[in-house]
């Protein structure tokens, strides 16, 4: 019932239209601003992410994509149709907020049958559907609770089932896991994706989790100070990071400047450098080497990270797998890696 | 949040004290609802009779002012109701200049003394050249009645999530629909509670309505004008009982009513 075909909604030139469409979005708060001339497109089925930290302007995007916000300037599309003037309940999109945003005085099924009520759906229709959503969210059993007798995990379950009973050609979510602890948050992480397989529905996925976002996403945008850093696969974005800020921002990485990288490799061109791509006093000859002291160690389970000051100047996180046993402070390590994990960095905000 | 410790035995008969100073004068007034001595106060009572009841529920003067003073509350509530929510709801979501002048100017009606009202109200009917009525009662009561509703409006406003309103219009409800379906059942029993409240101000405020009054009286003037002719004293005293009844029965549901909301609503973690 809430799997859905491709929309029918098209642009003129007969290819089916992005389920989202930005286009020079820009949005100010007094002397902030919060979204800068930002314009990315969401393919319909897709699980795109938007990833930054907070103030980054994610937030303000989805909440433009609802209907919330206005945008100053710039044009939002939702499957080709301009949103400019289309109220938040006129649009096929549905939310789930950070906080839930559970009606309190309501029961969990009368909740979950809000969005079927105001649409004048007949109460044994919009009940009997709000039941077999419930049921898809594992939560079959809890209908006559009220919100304040759920666990945060089921509330997250029911303000999700709350969207999607209405089959919106696009869901919202607002850091939906933020309030959940990490156990539960990685199992609905799964949960979550499996869903979205499930039901086909294009999910825009705020998140300030870098590991959320790469897990999940088929997609990610990456957001810092109002403007987006690099669309791209999690993949792309994790191995070929555009800037500096994403390099760091998503996983560790070791930022070397211009002369730094001329002083190690010869070419003065700014680059990231993951510290899992360094081997620790490798077998094997490696392309590029270099000579330090170790600094620091930390353990983290499966891996073991090294803080190395390499004799040429800076300063390099490595991580080795922690069976063999690492070195101590103080120890001489020779560093060696691939040239092609040097990955060159354009300047912030390209384009 | 609680200290362990036990309080001092002073402190514990201070506040004994406090409360008897508080409490006692009220069991005098039941007391000589039941005296045999209808002239003067005197302790102990002589007799104790029941006849003062009969005699009070025979007077039609007594229920035409208890008749009075309800219509006044209920309907100086009503408007209290309807004008404290919207500007409850107006000052809560909007922004713009000039918002904290108006909530002060909203909030003085109570703090004002009754007398600096009832004069201002007085002068301006004479000005505007109305004459003294029921309605004109009503409006005196309705100026610190808005205020009770107000009051507790916005405080249930403040505790209801924000989010919950943008939660009704992204699951596709209108402003109508989200006000009858989210916004009215959050606020219910907080405008339940202040609308008892003003009920209870209403029905036993004295000094506005002594000035914007004509020849209507209220059940409260009823009763300062026994006092200055102390024939079947008694009876007064049946009344007061009877107004005490009336007015604790609302106070002590709208304690009931807005009793465990202290938490967010809607604050779903």
């Amino acid at each position: 019932m809430i799997t859905r075909q491709a929309p029918s909604a098209t642009t003129a030139g007969g290819a089916a239209a992005p389920a989202v469409l930005l286009a020079e979005v820009s949005r100010q708060f007094g002397e902030v601003r919060a979204l800068d001339r930002v314009s990315f497109a969401v393919e319909d089925g897709e699980f795109f992410a938007m990833l930054g930290p907070s103030g980054s302007g994610k937030t303000t995007c989805l909440r433009l994509i609802a209907g919330f916000e206005t945008p100053d300037q710039g044009t939002i599309q939702i499957h080709g149709r301009p949103m400019a003037a289309v109220p938040p309940y006129d649009r096929n999109v549905n939310t789930v907020f950070q906080d839930y945003a559970l009606f309190p005085h309501m029961s969990v099924l009368d909740n979950v049958a809000y969005g079927l009520m105001v649409k004048g759906v007949g109460r044994a229709e919009r009940h009997r559907r709000a039941g077999a959503m419930l049921e898809l969210v594992a939560l079959a059993g809890l209908e006559a609770r009220r919100p304040a007798a759920l666990s945060g995990g089921q509330r997250q379950r029911v303000a999700l089932a709350r969207a999607l009973v209405n089959e919106p050609e696009v869901l919202l979510l607002d850091e939906p896991l933020g309030a959940l602890d990490l156990k539960l948050r990685q199992q609905m992480q799964t949960e979550l994706k499996a869903l979205q397989r499930k039901v086909g529905i294009t999910f825009i996925y705020v998140t300030h989790d870098q590991e959320e976002a790469l897990g999940m996403s088929d997609r990610l945008a990456v957001f810092n100070a109002g403007r987006i850093q690099q669309i791209g696969t999690p993949r792309v974005v994790y191995e070929q990071p555009a800037t500096a800020f994403v390099a760091s921002f998503v996983g560790a990485a070791n930022i070397l400047s211009a002369e730094q990288a001329e002083a190690l490799t010869g070419q003065r061109q700014s680059c990231a450098l993951r510290p899992e791509r360094i081997r620790l006093n490798g077998a094997a000859p490696a392309e590029l080497q270099a000579e330090g002291t170790v600094l620091d160690v930390q353990y983290h389970g499966a891996s073991t990270r090294l803080r190395v000051a390499l004799d040429a100047g800076p300063e390099l996180l490595v991580d080795c797998p922690s069976e063999r046993e690492p070195a101590a402070p103080g120890a001489r390590v020779s560093l060696g890696w691939p040239r092609s994990a040097l990955q060159p960095l354009s300047p912030e905000t390209p384009g | 949040m609680r200290s362990e410790g036990r309080a001092p035995f002073g402190l514990k008969l201070a506040t004994l004290l406090g409360l008897l100073y508080l409490h006692v004068p009220m069991a005098f007034i039941l007391l000589y609802a039941f005296t045999t001595d209808d002239k003067s106060y005197q302790f102990p009572p002589p007799g104790l009779t029941l006849r003062w009841f009969g005699v009070a529920w025979a007077r039609q003067d007594i229920w035409d002012a208890l008749w009075l003073s309800v219509r006044v509350g209920l309907i100086a509530t009503l408007i209290a109701m309807v004008l404290g929510t919207l500007a409850a709801a107006a000052l809560y979501r909007a922004r713009f200049f000039g918002r904290e002048v108006i909530t002060l100017l909203i909030i003085l009606p109570i703090a004002l003394p009754g007398i600096v009202t009832g004069i201002a109200l007085r002068a301006a009917l004479n000005l505007a050249d109305l004459p003294f009525s029921f309605w004109t009662i009503v409006c005196g009561h309705a100026t610190f009645c808005v205020v009770v509703v107000y009051n507790n409006a916005l405080a249930r406003f403040r505790r209801t999530s924000g989010s919950l309103i943008e939660a009704s219009m992204d699951l596709g409800a209108d402003g109508f629909q989200t006000f009858r379906h989210v916004v009215l059942p959050n606020l219910a029993t907080a405008l339940l509670a202040g609308g008892m409240l003003a009920f209870a101000l209403s029905f036993d405020e004295v000094i506005v309505t002594t000035f914007t009054a004509g020849q209507q009286t209220t059940l409260p003037i009823w009763m300062l004008s026994e006092l200055v002719r102390p024939r079947q004293r008694p009876v007064t005293n049946v009344v007061a009982v009877f107004v005490i009844a009336v007015t604790l029965v609302p106070i002590l549901l709208a304690y009931y009513l807005t009793r465990g909301t202290e938490h967010v609503a809607g604050g779903g973690r």
